[in-house]
């Protein structure tokens, strides 16, 4: 996180914020890891630039569409291997 | 849906198709973390049929202080990382570029090449079969430490502290990730789906 943070650190106290610090501040605020006042900074910057609001609702929409990735489904070999699998470690007492 | 603490107590009363259930619930899961960490899927069968065996022996250390999922996912990475270890070739934090590329902005930090519209485009026009495509891909293509985090965080939907948990790293490590993580999603959503609009 070298990169934003001395980039931050430079630029933050009071000033307001420019996009380049919002896009790499987003999942901070997304993940409740800001600051109130950091937090209260982004909200203000957001609320004057449709652009950092676009890109905000874009890593919402990455979020959810994420969440739609689903998992392999299990072939039937490995399922029987597991089974296998159960009925050595009963045996083991 | 059978809760977990249910199908437990008849795994521990020795009813085979509780492990079963079990097995079909979290087995893809783990089958895809454990992919995150090794080469080949073989290794991958291996590491995951290991993770239940030792759940299965460890069932009566269990003690239902985080869920199952995350105790299952913890063993895997335990084991994981004792085997094949694709994880030592890539190193954490070089992969710490910026979010969005710096050409995007101007001198003072605004927008010059703002970004372009693709939400409509991924929920309503896109074929759901190739949306599905380009973001597996997308995923697949994360490097290793920032593909576990978001599949942690973000596809299996675990609390940031049981992603730390699991993975055994910093809130603020697990945070980077993410973050470079899902900005490389999102690039790539912009990037395929984009400037329809514009």
């Amino acid at each position: 996180m070298r990169f934003s943070l001395t980039f931050w650190r430079r630029r933050s106290r009071s000033r307001a914020l420019v996009c380049q610090e919002v896009v790499e501040l987003v999942t901070d605020y997304l993940e409740d890891a800001l600051s109130a006042a950091d937090r209260g900074r982004l909200e203000e910057h957001l609320a004057g630039c449709p652009h950092c609001t676009e890109y905000l609702a874009q890593m919402r929409e990455t979020i959810r569409l994420a969440g739609r990735l689903t998992p392999a489904d299990l072939t039937p070999d490995m399922t029987s291997e597991l089974t296998d699998l159960y009925r050595l470690w009963r045996a083991e007492g | 849906m059978e809760p977990d603490e249910e199908l437990l107590r008849r795994l521990r009363a020795g009813d085979e198709r509780a492990f079963v259930v079990l097995v079909q619930r979290y087995n893809g899961a783990m089958f895809r973390l454990a992919l995150s960490f090794v080469d080949s899927r073989a290794v991958a069968e291996e590491v995951v049929q290991e993770t239940w065996l030792a759940a299965l022996r460890g069932l009566g250390r269990f003690e239902g202080r985080s869920s199952l999922k995350t105790w299952l996912f913890t063993i895997l990475v335990n084991r994981a990382r004792t085997t094949g270890v694709r994880e030592s070739r890539s190193v954490p934090v070089a992969d710490a570029g910026p979010a969005v590329d710096a050409s995007r902005f101007g001198p003072s930090g605004t927008w010059a090449s703002p970004p372009e519209q693709w939400i409509e485009e991924a929920e309503n026009r896109v074929d759901a079969a190739k949306l599905s495509e380009l973001l597996q891909s997308s995923f697949d293509a994360l490097p290793a430490r920032q593909r576990e985090v978001v599949l942690l965080r973000d596809v299996e939907e675990l609390s940031s502290t049981e992603v730390c948990t699991v993975l055994a790293i910093s809130e603020a490590n697990q945070r980077v990730l993410l973050h470079r993580g899902r900005s490389k999603l999102r690039q790539s959503l912009e990037s395929e789906l984009g400037g329809g609009v514009r």
